[in-house]
């Protein structure tokens, strides 16, 4: 199968198969009136699987959701046709408006127009806490 | 700008000299009695209280300031809906500093957002109550002469009882303290105060549903409501 190259836009690559529909949603790529192609399963040597998506249009991502959602994501900036930049990701510290509290007595259900604001708690086990109840955040 | 939100916003050296400073206060209340003379305290209780409302209007009173405010959310603009940022913001404008009682978990840590003037968290739901926790710590301080080196037991609904979350964190900084949590299982101490205070840390604590069992080993024990 062929997917043409971009020329300005960004590839979002080893990303984790069956996530990018989730990042596609995230990111809200479907605002996007450009060409997005979303590639799935692609054979990889680091993953045995991997999707990837590719945005042709040099749009500003949020860093913060890619890394949450997956942080082994390499994002790739293309520039009259050529990478030009590879940025790696971590498990962002903060997080604001991505996830939302569940806990039904915190401030933020009540209040829905306070940022939503969650913590890293636990790198190792990616565990966040929201900023005003301190409750984990389970999907 | 500083806020007491959370018992950890205060160092361990902060929480001693407060201490010191409390029990100098007890011995000559005289010397007090005017420090805050010119200052406006605001008590905005959302929800009732009998005890920290009038604990927190007393001192301020006591130490010369004047107080206002109101004490259950249906004396307020939150009854038209207004949010807890607006409420505050406005009272920013009358006040040099503000206690505030909330239901909602987090609610003082908003209020933090966009106050002018410091915050202190007089309780939020069954989250935290770290004013509560200076208060419980002054009474160890002055029953045992120290605040280390103790096997501290706490009983009773330990999930939401915003004292035990709060005292289990500021007693987790000091020296040598073992934790005995006795509760009912549907009512056990939540996974990230344990996490958060005594995991990441390494300090020992032990669960159980058996006061009797584990009365003996105790030098403290703090009971809560169930």
């Amino acid at each position: 199968m062929n997917i043409d190259s971009i020329q300005n836009g960004v590839v979002l690559d080893h990303i984790q198969a069956g996530k990018s529909m989730d990042i596609y949603r995230y990111l809200h790529l479907d605002k996007l009136d450009c060409s997005v192609a979303i590639i799935k399963n692609a054979r990889s040597a680091h993953l045995e699987r991997k999707d990837i998506i590719k945005i042709d249009s040099p749009l500003e991502l949020d860093l913060d959701v890619l890394g949450y959602i997956d942080p082994n994501i390499t994002v790739n900036i293309i520039r009259d046709g050529k990478l030009v930049e590879k940025k790696h990701l971590e498990l962002p510290k903060r997080l604001t408006n991505v996830i939302h509290c569940k806990n039904p007595r915190c401030i933020t259900v009540s209040e829905p127009q306070l940022d939503a604001i969650f913590l890293l708690s636990d790198r190792e086990n990616r565990r966040y806490r929201c900023a005003y109840c301190e409750t984990e955040f389970h999907k | 700008m500083r806020n007491l939100i959370d018992i950890t916003d205060l160092s361990v050296e902060e929480i001693d000299q407060l201490i010191a400073t409390a029990e100098d206060i007890i011995a000559n209340p005289a010397k007090y009695s005017r420090v805050c003379a010119g200052k406006q305290l605001a008590t905005l209780f959302f929800e009732p209280s009998t005890r920290t409302r009038l604990s927190f209007e007393s001192a301020m009173l006591s130490l010369g300031g004047s107080v206002l405010g109101f004490s259950e959310a249906g004396s307020s603009s939150t009854s038209k809906g207004e949010t807890v940022g607006d409420t505050v913001h406005t009272v920013s404008c009358y006040a040099d500093i503000i206690a505030m009682r909330h239901p909602k978990e987090g609610a003082p840590y908003a209020a933090a957002q966009v106050a002018e003037v410091p915050i202190i968290n007089a309780g939020d739901g069954g989250h935290n109550h770290p004013t509560q926790t200076l208060t419980d710590l002054l009474t160890i301080h002055r029953e045992k002469g120290r605040l280390d080196n103790f096997t501290v037991g706490f009983c009773g609904d330990l999930k939401f009882g915003r004292t035990v979350h709060s005292l289990v964190n500021a007693l987790s900084r000091y020296e040598n303290i073992n934790f005995v949590f006795i509760s009912p299982l549907e009512l056990k101490l939540p996974r990230y105060v344990k996490e958060e205070a005594l995991k990441k840390k390494g300090i020992p604590y032990a669960q159980t549903t058996d006061l009797e069992s584990v009365i003996p080993q105790l030098d403290i024990l703090y009971m809560t409501r169930v």
